[in-house]
């Protein structure tokens, strides 16, 4: 009898403390997937760690948030988000109109960054490599850079991934200048750039960094200003649900403030050794 | 789905029906050359000249195309002493390597068609030709390749089409064929239903083409046995009109 009242008096408690957990709401649960280094991956020790995670974590810390994060498969990760089993999605998700369509996106919080790779075999006019062109902006300036890339590259092979903004880019703006080889993978692309049979490439730049760093790479090298806006997208976001307004606009002036005094870019030459987040 | 699309890409994959039209083209002509004197080899005789073909035939019809296209030109880029040889200035085009695995693949398909052909031409034509004192070279070329042609011209016909349709692999390595360049097209306008029938507008219209040109080589080809036949029906007595007359009696 006594054992039973215990028991009984225990489950209510415990879930009198599940429910008051519940209530307190001021835990956001941020999804990432855990499997897309240098973005997001989980260390030895079972955590999650990248840039998605430390952008995140700042973000909270600017928003007065207490933040956890969750990994979650990339197939679901959508309509967990939106059925409630977190509250944000942050795993180098690109803001584009089909997942417009599903959830919201805060303001990017990292640029969709691409550049030129070329062969070191290929003579090509030196170009700063640090410059920027943003093609959401037309000034004379990104104009005379736009120009000046055509212009270096005129007559070279470029290969581009197939159905790709990379490829509709180069096709768009310099098809009459360069022969576009259109390759089903990137890997592929790396293996004929390496074998001379191309000259360069373009491509994301986190997709670059693995090929430059393995032994393959050191044939080739950066080219030209990193191409971002346009036909890129916007860039990448923080996933949130479409009612959930007052997280966004949180989200929003925290992306702000940290893009202003330098965290965020801290955070991109931490985990990119490049700045893929500044306009 | 908008039926218009359909018409509207037309044009756009024109190009890339250019280029397997004339990949296609390039492969069946290298091949037939290639073939022509190993199904001679496969169908003499002799095991020496026949083994090394049959491996080669077993080799090519053994794998899939795409394995011998990705060996060709990704497995040669991977080896320096092709890279640094003349031999690089051929393999660094894709096109090349398209034209090498197809038309070896093609070639390894039509020496085993073309040597059914040669297996069974009549044995009693070939002995006449040597009872009349005929040299192989001169047999070969008067009584046993154009026996064996013939035979062999309905499989042959059947092959070209599949060649033409294999090209389609050459997209793989960056050709823009004719489903390359639907591809590109889908991609831009995420209309994969309408471009790809457009595409199959095309494949159908050349297959169309090419079996209709098999269809008259065929018929001219084997005319003389048509009047053969006519003339031993007219040895059977019956005049030719009067299956004329009969109908003009019962109406």
């Amino acid at each position: 009898m006594n054992i039973l009242k215990i028991t009984v008096f225990t489950v209510v408690l415990s879930i009198l403390a599940g429910m008051a957990q519940a209530q307190d709401a001021k835990t956001i649960r941020i999804a990432t997937e855990g499997a897309f280094p240098p973005w997001n991956s989980v260390d030895a020790s079972g955590e999650s760690v990248g840039f998605d995670i430390d952008v995140g974590v700042a973000l909270c810390a600017r928003a007065n948030l207490k933040c956890e994060f969750v990994t979650q498969a990339w197939d679901g990760i959508i309509p967990a988000l939106t059925v409630g089993k977190y509250d944000a999605i942050m795993a180098g998700m690109s803001i584009t109109e089909k997942r417009k369509q599903v959830i919201s996106f805060s303001e990017p919080y990292a640029l969709t960054s691409n550049y030129f790779v070329v062969s070191k075999a290929v003579d090509l006019p030196t170009m700063e490599s640090a410059s920027k062109l943003d093609l959401t902006t037309e000034t004379d300036a990104s104009k005379r850079v736009l120009a000046d890339l055509k212009e270096n590259l005129k007559g070279r092979s470029i290969g581009v991934q197939g159905s790709t903004n990379a490829e509709v880019f180069v096709r768009d703006y310099f098809g009459d200048a360069v022969e576009v080889r259109s390759y089903d993978k990137q890997d592929s692309l790396n293996l004929d750039l390496v074998a001379g049979r191309i000259d360069g490439g373009l491509a994301d730049f986190s997709v670059w960094k693995a090929f430059l760093e393995s032994n393959d790479g050191d044939s080739a090298q950066l080219y030209g200003p990193r191409i971002s806006g346009g036909v890129f997208g916007p860039g990448v976001g923080i996933g949130l649900r479409k009612d959930d307004a007052v997280l966004t606009e949180k989200f929003n002036g925290a992306i702000q403030a940290i893009s202003e005094d330098g965290t965020l870019k801290a955070i991109s030459l931490k985990w990119f050794g490049a700045d893929l987040v500044t306009r | 789905m908008e039926w218009h699309l359909i018409f509207d890409v037309l044009p756009l994959l024109l190009d890339g029906a250019l280029l397997t039209i004339q990949l296609t083209a390039a492969s069946v002509l290298l091949g037939l050359i290639i073939a022509l004197p190993l199904s001679l080899m496969r169908a003499s005789g002799s095991t020496g000249l026949s083994r090394p073909v049959l491996l080669y035939t077993f080799a090519f019809r053994g794998t899939p195309l795409l394995v011998q296209i990705f060996l060709i030109y990704y497995g040669a880029s991977q080896i320096e002493w092709i890279r640094t040889s003349f031999v690089w200035s051929v393999l660094r085009e894709p096109w090349w390597c398209a034209l090498i695995a197809f038309s070896l693949n093609h070639a390894a398909y039509t020496t085993e068609i073309l040597r059914g052909g040669i297996r069974a031409v009549p044995r009693g034509e070939i002995e006449a030709a040597k009872a009349l004192g005929m040299s192989y070279a001169l047999r070969t070329r008067r009584i046993v390749l154009p026996v064996a042609f013939r035979l062999s011209l309905p499989a042959y016909a059947n092959e070209v089409v599949l060649m033409l349709k294999a090209s389609s692999l050459a997209s793989t390595i960056t050709m823009m064929e004719l489903t390359g360049t639907a591809r590109k097209i889908v991609a831009q306008t995420f209309s994969p239903y309408e471009v790809f029938i457009s595409a199959a507008l095309i494949y159908l219209g050349i297959t169309f083409v090419v079996v209709h040109l098999f269809g008259r080589l065929e018929r001219g080809i084997t005319s003389h046995q048509g009047r053969a036949r006519a003339e031993n029906d007219n040895r059977k007595n019956i005049p030719p009109s009067e299956g004329y007359a009969i109908g003009k009696v019962s109406r």
